[in-house]
């Protein structure tokens, strides 16, 4: 059994019952300067481990780069 | 005669947002070859508030690869979040909210929505409709926008923090094509205005300063010169020397030629 979401645009499987905490550490990311939105509503980190993702989610992960 | 002194001369600083700054150069942070040359070509600007992008981290590559933002570190400067690259006013305010997550609740932003790739000149119909869901939400904006003053006055009167009328359109590198926007604008503003974008050399921002801005946000000048260190310095000093040009008041311009030397005395008299 899994979950589809889109991340960052691009369809991804996840195994269920994951939390947005889950999949920040699963891509490598915990402790890296990010910040989640989940169907375009922003979840601040203190959130993260409490907030399941669920079948058809859009998530977006961005950090900082250069720019004007 | 005029008194000489030692103190330095006096200058207010740049308030923006009840925060207050003393350089007036504003930097960006893109085009550069690696984070070592930004980290440096920005110390050498003196700038105090740095603009940076949001987009997505790109996933299944080395988690550990250098960040932005160990190269600016925002316990060193004002990091301001910029929405370049948004062409509606729903992207630029869910890039603001990102970027107030990324930054740990810090409410400072330049928004920017863009009208089309060509140009990347604003859409102020998309802009005005962002500023107002911006500001409901706490944020203070510093709004980019066309050099139209009655779009700045509109901008203004809404609540945004600093009015940034572009010069030229961004990375140009065409200087200040209509001065006299620029002074209008820079006449009827309570709030800071600086020129941002089409910047290309140090006159270009002495120019600005000049006129009467408060400071000025210049990116590509800096990255794309030959020597960026160099050029991040000539910028500093321009903003300086622009300032200070300003505050001191031009000499009237004059249709015949004055002496400098008196009349007086001359050996042929």
């Amino acid at each position: 059994m899994s979950i589809q979401i889109r991340l960052n645009g691009e369809p991804h499987t996840l195994s269920p019952g994951l939390t947005a905490a889950d999949l920040v550490e699963q891509l490598g990311l915990s402790g890296r300067r990010i910040a989640v939105e989940i169907n375009e509503e922003i979840v601040p980190r203190s959130q993260h481990a409490d907030t399941r993702l669920v079948d058809g989610d859009h998530v977006e992960v961005v950090h900082a780069i250069g720019g004007g | 005669m005029t008194q000489l002194t030692d103190t330095p001369l006096a200058d207010a600083p740049l308030t923006i947002a009840g925060r207050d700054f003393h350089s007036r150069l504003l930097v960006g942070t893109g085009k550069y070859k690696d984070f070592t040359e930004t980290g440096a070509a920005i110390a050498q600007s003196g700038a105090e508030i740095v603009t940076f992008a949001v987009r997505r981290t790109n996933l299944g590559q080395d988690a550990d690869a250098p960040n932005l933002l160990d190269a600016i570190s925002p316990d060193r400067y004002t990091l301001l979040p910029n929405t370049a690259g948004c062409y509606s006013a729903k992207d630029a305010v869910r890039t603001c909210r990102l970027a107030r997550e990324l930054l740990d609740g810090h409410n400072l932003v330049k928004l920017e929505v863009l009208g089309d790739d060509h140009t990347l000149y604003p859409n102020v119909v998309e802009t005005l409709k962002a500023a107002e869901t911006l500001l409901a939400d706490g944020f203070d904006v510093m709004v980019y926008t066309s050099d139209d003053p009655i779009v700045a006055r509109e901008l203004e009167a809404m609540g945004c923090c600093a009015i940034m009328p572009l010069g030229s359109l961004i990375g140009s590198g065409h200087g200040i094509q209509n001065p006299h926007n620029v002074r209008l604008i820079v006449e009827q503003s309570k709030v800071p205005v600086l020129v941002d974008a089409g910047i290309g050399t140090a006159s270009d921002a002495a120019m600005a300063m000049e006129l009467g801005c408060d400071g000025v946000l210049l990116n590509t000048a800096i990255a794309h010169a030959r020597e960026p260190l160099r050029m991040a310095n000539a910028m500093k000093l321009a903003v300086e020397a622009g300032r200070d040009a300003f505050l001191a008041g031009r000499m009237p311009r004059r249709q015949s030629a004055d002496p400098s030397s008196p009349f007086a005395g001359r050996i042929n008299g």
